[in-house]
């Protein structure tokens, strides 16, 4: 019983952790782009990888203060959306999910590669940029505090307080965009495109728009990652993350201004639980090692969300609180 | 052992890890017949929440901090009895410890932090080289089980100059470009008839390549045998990807977008699914590592890899012929062209999907041996090669079948190619450059039609 208390605690603390703020962030951005205007990215973990890698190499490279490095991030990953919104927006939805699949696999292949060594420190990633960011905390932070039976470090504390300070304040965006002028055009381009286009609206200007601000929250997002861990490695960035987040914003349901936060939380906790739960087994021999080693038990979380899309997408497209009506399924 | 398969169709499962027909007893590899068969159950077991959570007494385990790698190049395979010695970072030896016959080496550490490790440069066979230093420093986390990669060079990579030069990564690229094209030919059928872009295409690849792997290095089976065998598992897994997910998900009236993602959740469920049960490694085939490279005049290949060339365009050229003269090839174009008119001229559209589904998880499956083949078998091969697919198909025109062989062609001599003027390691990345600049020059292909981008 002990051990199932203890396992409910590690997953209820992931839920509340940086990892859940990150897929949160990953997913409010997915959502002003798939939930409101129908955009398909599938290289939000690019978005997040510049963040992070912007603070990064602003602080160990270049030293420069943290606060630039956000703005390094966040600038990238502006510059990133109009790369890819340029070509793409005119065209059918699943070309730009193609072309930002790619760009988010090509751009950790380039970011681990030997001859952005210099820069990105290859395969190993760059550290120790975090300590200023650390500092401003209002408590001690190389104290441990224990709450609800999870201990947190006052680092990791401090970066989870950021953190969901921002998700609220993205939520308060969203609510507020998709209230306005702007958001309503944004969503009808999602259910008719050409109807918006005859009322004289630049379809094009408003997806590149849509597509900027997502960036940005999974700019943030990959910043929040980034600190959290206080390394930046390109491999953290796999695309599988990408899709982690769109089951977080599906089973929470797309097109909701809460719809991302409170599915990343629950998938978070699922998933940690899954995990302490499997290798608990397997300590326990319930589970013999050579069927399933503990190694292993890292991959059953994309398995997990694997299965889940799909059942999601078949039997509740519109998650746990969406509306089917809102939810963007065909492509045009 | 196909019944796990055919099961799982009738229960209306979704398609798992496909496996050899027959496997006499294994020769001590992991993971062993049984073994992968009931752990492929008890992940789909509980990645179908059926798994229960008994609480126990035992305490949490911490695992030991470990470092591995294994020794091996393309074209010598793995390297026996290489002495790999480990120091931590002040200098002292932790272990010294010599290869396996599979050029595998482990070392448990002491805990987590900071160590050198270094390959005796004597040990190696004549013609395999260190690309780099033969150290490597590492920094192991707690609890990490972390691999050690030492760069080895045996040759492969053409070393001439100039002209020379171009010409041996053109052949190259045309090898890969036609592996490509044989893989994206069923990604662009299976668009063209049902609208879906398949992202779990690349699985099919992965699947085939493993198939081939487990029949042939786990069973014993010649490589040729194995192939078939695999381009069959590759058929039977496209008819179960068609008969159990798409068609009832079609008659459901799943949109495009919908689908789309739950192939993206079809392709992380098989991928991880493949990396428990295959394992990370990566390793080659058995019969077919040995072999040297030719030398024809201005460029060289080894027969491997003439092998594959030829193959691939025989089979190509079938596929065309198929596609051109036959009528089920024929209903496939009409299909792709215009699905309403086709049905209403009489033509059993499910019929041809599943064949379209089954012909392209043949052919994917036969792709994957090729790319095993000359990169060995990982089980993330397929999703890399996915995305060069999409460039090719992209290039070619989304829908059309020889714009996905030409396309591909392409892609596959440009990444080869760009590898004069970038660093080898990030040639797929010039590829996926490529697809984004055809996207805004020509985004319906070069033989694609303007109507379908829209």
């Amino acid at each position: 019983m002990a051990d199932l208390l203890n396992a409910l605690a590690v997953a209820g603390k992931s839920a509340l952790g940086f990892q859940a703020i990150f897929f949160a962030l990953l997913a409010i951005g997915i959502n002003v782009q798939f939930g409101y205007a129908g955009l398909l990215n599938f290289g939000q973990i690019a978005f997040a990888m510049l963040g992070g890698f912007g603070i990064a190499i602003s602080v160990s490279k270049w030293g420069i203060p943290f606060w630039a490095g956000v703005l390094v991030g966040l600038a990238a990953a502006v510059v990133l959306a109009l790369l890819l919104g340029l070509p793409t927006l005119r065209l059918r939805a699943d070309y730009l999910a193609i072309a930002t699949i790619a760009t988010a696999e090509g751009l950790r292949l380039l970011f681990r590669s030997v001859s952005a060594t210099p820069v990105t420190n290859g395969t190993r990633g760059l550290s120790g940029f975090n300590g200023d960011f650390i500092a401003l905390a209002p408590w001690n932070t190389s104290q441990r505090y224990s709450i609800l039976g999870t201990s947190w470090s006052g680092g990791e504390l401090w970066v989870a307080a950021i953190g969901w300070l921002l998700v609220i304040l993205g939520s308060l965006l969203v609510f507020l965009l998709m209230r306005s002028p702007w958001g309503r055009v944004l969503k009808s381009i999602r259910e008719d495109e050409d109807a918006v286009r005859s009322l004289g609206k630049n379809v094009y200007v408003y997806k590149m728009q849509a597509l900027v601000l997502g960036g940005v929250f999974g700019a943030l997002g990959g910043m929040v990652y980034a600190v959290g861990t206080g390394s930046a490695v390109p491999d953290q960035y796999q695309n599988a993350n990408t899709f982690l987040a769109y089951a977080a914003l599906i089973l929470g349901g797309a097109a909701r201004v809460l719809g991302p936060v409170i599915g990343a939380m629950i998938l978070l906790f699922i998933l940690q639980f899954a995990d302490t739960g499997l290798r608990l087994l397997i300590s326990n021999g319930v589970i013999p090692e050579d069927l399933l080693s503990s190694t292993d038990v890292a991959q059953i979380r994309f398995i997990l969300v694997g299965v889940g899309l799909m059942l999601l997408l078949i039997f509740r497209p519109q998650g746990i609180f969406g509306d089917r009506r809102e939810v963007m399924l065909d492509a045009r | 052992m196909t019944h796990a398969v055919h099961r799982a169709g009738r229960h209306g499962r979704r398609p798992g890890q496909p496996w050899p027909l027959q496997r006499p007893p294994g020769r001590g590899r992991p993971p062993g017949g049984h073994r992968v068969v009931v752990r492929l159950l008890l992940v789909l077991a509980f990645g179908l929440g059926l798994a229960a959570f008994s609480p126990g007494v035992a305490h949490a385990e911490t695992a030991g901090e470990q470092l591995s790698g294994t020794v091996q190049t393309s074209r010598s395979g793995p390297i026996e009895d290489v002495q790999i010695e480990v120091a931590a970072a002040d200098g002292t030896e932790i272990e010294s410890v010599e290869t396996d016959e599979d050029g595998r080496w482990t070392v448990e550490l002491p805990g987590p932090g900071e160590y050198t490790v270094t390959l005796d440069e004597g040990d190696l066979p004549d013609g395999v080289e260190l690309s780099n230093t033969n150290t490597r420093t590492v920094t192991v986390d707690e609890g990490r089980r972390q691999a050690v990669i030492i760069g080895l060079e045996d040759g492969s990579r053409g070393a001439g100059g100039g002209g020379v030069r171009a010409v041996q990564l053109l052949v190259d690229g045309i090898r890969f470009g036609l592996l490509i094209a044989m893989a994206a030919v069923g990604l662009s059928l299976i668009f063209g008839t049902t609208g879906l872009t398949n992202f779990a295409h690349g699985e099919l690849v992965t699947i085939g390549a493993v198939a081939a792997w487990y029949i042939n290095v786990s069973g014993g089976v010649n490589l040729i045998v194995a192939t078939v065998l695999a381009m069959v598992v590759g058929a039977a897994v496209g008819a179960l990807n068609e008969l159990a997910l798409w068609r009832p998900l079609r008659r459901r009236g799943t949109g495009l977008i919908a689908a789309l993602v739950v192939s993206i959740g079809l392709s992380l469920l098989l991928r991880y699914l493949i990396q428990v049960v295959y394992g990370g490694r990566s390793s080659p085939y058995q019969g077919f590592q040995g072999g040297r490279a030719v030398d024809y005049g201005i460029f060289t290949m080894t027969n491997a890899d003439l092998v594959s060339v030829i193959i691939s365009v025989v089979v190509l050229v079938l596929v065309a012929l198929m596609l051109q003269r036959t009528k089920i090839g024929k209903a496939m174009r009409a299909v792709s062209d215009n699905r309403d008119l086709a049905a209403s001229s009489g033509i059993d559209v499910n019929r041809v999907i599943l064949v379209v589904w089954m012909m392209g998880g043949a052919l994917a499956a036969l792709g994957g041996v090729l790319l095993g083949l000359s990169d060995q078998v990982q089980w993330d091969m397929g999703f890399r090669l996915l995305l060069l697919m999409f460039a090719g198909v992209t290039l070619g025109g989304l829908g059309t079948a020889y714009g996905a062989l030409v396309g591909s062609l392409i892609v596959g001599v440009f990444v080869q190619m760009s590898t004069l003027v970038i660093p080898n390691d990030v040639k797929y990345v010039g590829g996926l450059l490529l697809l984004i600049v055809i996207l805004v020059i020509r985004p319906q292909g070069i033989l694609g039609s303007r109507a379908r981008i829209g």
